[in-house]
């Protein structure tokens, strides 16, 4: 096939585009057609609503009448409050922590749940369950479970576990942090088993061959073969952070006081308790610059963007 | 992947809104015709009120209305109070509000009449307003104009208690003064009882505290004065001494250590009353139903106290003074058909508090706020609490519309937020003050 010749490395690299290439020289792969659905809604669900979202930044609106024009005060007004300073804050704290507990409980969760012991289908299954129920159901449950009065320590008579978990300022944020975790984890460890899964079975014979322990083969095989799988759950975890909504609106309502008003809640609250619009819509736009921002130095730091083979010489 | 849908979600329906009234702001002016909703043929309404309490005797005077007129029915639709005022708001402003608009007046009802979102309907509700106790009727006016009217019954937030617990604790009574209160709740505590139930998560029945101590204190005038946003309004030493009081309260194990996770949407505090768990909470007179629902036995028991909230020695304020929502109110949209403006219209004039409507709502344990019910009320069951409720709401020198529907909404929000930090103890009342000052601004 002389085109396959004519293109060299390149063409071999990139199979199908160089298949493409064969009837017509042109343009490589399918046509960009196909992918006009997608990004027409992509533009009407996604991009239509952003740009109006930093129009309705720059006016004062409360719900009724029409937006008036207001130039930079909202964001003026909304930057220096100290609310959103507070809220920024609870953000960060939720981002760090919640990857702090997330990444490495999911990660061995999904190397257990790779592997082949005893029971390990059963106890994948129960680790799997909270997954499938919605967050404001999740939400609504632990809320009655930890109800000082009427929850679980009432009902069992343990009296340590009769916290004023969800209203003790001390308390709060950790609680709302440990149910999250109990959310998030299952759908983590189900990408870590899958990556698990990839890793070919003759590196570990060789590492067995070469009498490396179970310790060993996991920090010189598992971890650095998941190198790609850790990135792209960490940076949906962080990103995912930054827009946590309906677990913390249903378990906490974003008190006790301000206590648990992280960002997504402080814009909602804004919003739709305030009607400040106009505000709302500041922090709507600051959340998707750092989500953006984030996303991307993650993926620029951690060299994710060259999708360089963790197979080479294999 | 469900948080960044739920961002999503949350950014799509902010531009929606702006959208559609952008879209409406320009075409659904009210009635362009000229011709009033009085010459109008009748059309199919809508309605959208709130689930509990007064539902039932809603839904059968609907019910009522719709059997009689096939051709002028309105179609009711179901909503819990916090997602009800999320979504009424945006829908009036979008233009895409129901015929009957439900509110509790204030704030909210003022920021309608400014944008030409409700009718007025001074003349088409005159026979009905003449049954309607004056101090009530009064909240849905604006400038002599009636634009809401009352639809409900009166909610004044009342001391409820448990008799036995307050016996078995050693204390002779409710409380009649806030030096007695105090006592009341060091003897409770004493007993290994917590002294008042308070929903600490809901945020707003905090509100009762600081409304009734500012008010016994200083008198209505102090928040009369918030209200009219005089600069500085918030310095008034009333507030302060109320704050003041109400860190006092929490310091004494008042309301025992575990307040931030008690909500009231689901009736939690009440029922650490009705279980004794806890001997007093003060409330809304809307969760008297609760009460009659969840725990029969106890309140047939007679077990079950109400009064008003106690006097403050050196306060200022009438002790018979209250605060809570007057009622709740019906307003018709300026968006509306004129048909189903006149549908609405009739509707209110026939149907509410009609002698129907009363019967239903003093069966469900509602007072409705109507001139002349003491013979009603005599006949009903459980006279002593509607009687007490009705008197106490027919002898009020003056009935304060709870302070986060008075006032506008983003004051109403920070009030609730600084509110809840003093509860916590996390702000002295003189940082309350400075943050609530400025919001003045």
């Amino acid at each position: 096939m002389p085109t396959k010749l004519s293109t060299g490395r390149r063409g071999v690299e990139r199979l199908p585009a160089a298949m493409g290439a064969d009837r017509r020289p042109a343009r490589r792969g399918p046509s960009l057609w196909l992918a006009a659905p997608a990004l027409a809604l992509f533009g009407v669900f996604a991009i239509v609503p952003l740009l109006g979202v930093l129009a309705l930044s720059f006016t004062d609106w409360d719900g009724l009448g029409s937006p008036a024009w207001a130039g930079l005060s909202n964001w003026a007004r909304i930057l220096a409050d100290p609310l959103t300073h507070e809220a920024f804050v609870l953000t960060v704290k939720v981002t760090v922590f919640s990857w702090l507990t997330q990444a490495p409980l999911s990660l061995l969760l999904g190397v257990f749940m790779a592997g082949r012991q005893r029971y390990r289908a059963v106890l994948s299954v129960l680790f799997f369950l909270p997954l499938l129920f919605s967050a404001a159901a999740v939400g609504i449950a632990f809320k009655s479970l930890l109800d000082p009065n009427f929850g679980i320590g009432a009902a069992f008579g343990v009296g340590w576990l009769s916290q004023d978990w969800l209203g003790n300022p001390r308390l709060a944020l950790w609680v709302v942090l440990f149910v999250i975790a109990w959310c998030f984890v299952p759908f983590h460890s189900l990408l870590y088993q899958a990556g698990v899964r990839q890793i070919p079975a003759s590196l570990y014979e060789a590492a067995r061959l070469d009498r490396a322990n179970g310790v060993q083969q996991f920090f010189l095989i598992t971890l650095p073969q998941l190198k790609y799988t850790i990135i792209t759950s960490s940076t949906l975890m962080v990103v995912g952070s930054l827009t946590y909504f309906d677990l913390i609106f249903v378990l906490t309502g974003g008190g006790p006081g301000n206590g648990t008003r992280i960002l997504p809640l402080h814009m909602y609250l804004l919003g739709f308790r305030s009607y400040d619009m106009g505000g709302a819509s500041v922090v709507g736009v600051f959340l998707v610059v750092v989500g953006l921002t984030v996303s991307l130095a993650l993926n620029r730091l951690s060299g994710a963007h060259k999708m360089e083979s963790q197979m080479e010489g294999l | 992947m469900k948080s960044l849908t739920n961002r999503a979600l949350a950014v799509v329906s902010a531009l929606a809104l702006a959208l559609s009234s952008a879209a409406c702001s320009a075409g659904t002016g009210p009635d362009p015709t000229g011709t009033g909703p009085a010459n109008a043929t009748a059309e199919n309404a809508t309605a959208w009120a709130l689930t509990g309490g007064s539902e039932e005797a809603f839904r059968a005077s609907f019910d009522r209305w719709n059997s009689s007129h096939p051709d002028a029915t309105i179609e009711a639709e179901w909503f819990a109070n916090d997602a009800y005022k999320e979504k009424i708001r945006t829908s009036v402003g979008s233009g895409n509000a129901p015929t009957l608009i439900y509110s509790w007046a204030g704030g909210t009802l003022a920021d309608y009449v400014k944008n030409g979102s409700v009718a007025d309907i001074s003349s088409a509700v005159a026979g009905l307003s003449s049954k309607v106790l004056p101090s009530v009727l009064a909240n849905g006016q604006i400038d002599g104009k009636t634009y809401a009217i009352p639809n409900n019954q009166s909610q004044p937030a009342i001391l409820f208690y448990n008799k036995k617990l307050l016996a078995q604790a050693g204390v002779s009574g409710v409380p009649t003064t806030y030096s007695e209160l105090l006592d009341a709740v060091a003897k409770l505590k004493a007993a290994g009882i917590t002294p008042i139930s308070l929903a600490g998560q809901s945020k707003w029945p905090e509100l009762m505290y600081i409304q009734y101590l500012t008010d016994r204190i200083g008198g209505p005038e102090v928040f009369q004065a918030i209200l009219d946003g005089k600069k500085g309004a918030w310095s008034d030493p009333a507030i302060t001494e109320a704050l003041t009081k109400i860190q006092e309260l929490v310091n004494a194990g008042a309301f025992g250590d575990a307040f931030g996770s008690v909500t009231a949407d689901s009736g939690a505090d009440t029922a650490l009353v009705h279980t004794g768990k806890a001997a007093m909470v003060l409330q809304g007179a809307w969760v008297y139903p609760d009460f009659l629902n969840n725990a029969a036995d106890f309140v047939a028991a007679g077990d079950l106290g109400f009064a008003n909230f106690p006097a403050v020695g050196s306060g200022k304020g009438d002790p018979a003074n209250i605060v809570g929502n007057p009622a709740n109110f019906w307003s018709v949209s300026a968006a509306a058909s004129a048909g189903a403006q006149k549908t609405a219209t009739d509707y209110l004039d026939a149907e509410i508090y009609s002698p129907q409507m009363i019967a239903d709502l003093l069966a469900v344990g509602a007072v409705p706020p109507v001139i002349g019910l003491e013979d009603e009320i005599a006949k009903a069951d459980n006279p002593e609490f509607l009687g007490f409720v009705y008197s106490m709401v027919k002898d009020a020198p003056h009935f304060q519309l709870s302070w986060d529907q008075a006032l506008p909404a983003r004051q109403g929000q920070a009030l609730l937020d600084n509110l809840a930090a003093i509860f916590l103890g996390q702000q002295t009342p003189e940082q309350f003050v400075t943050a609530m000052n400025a919001t003045l601004v």
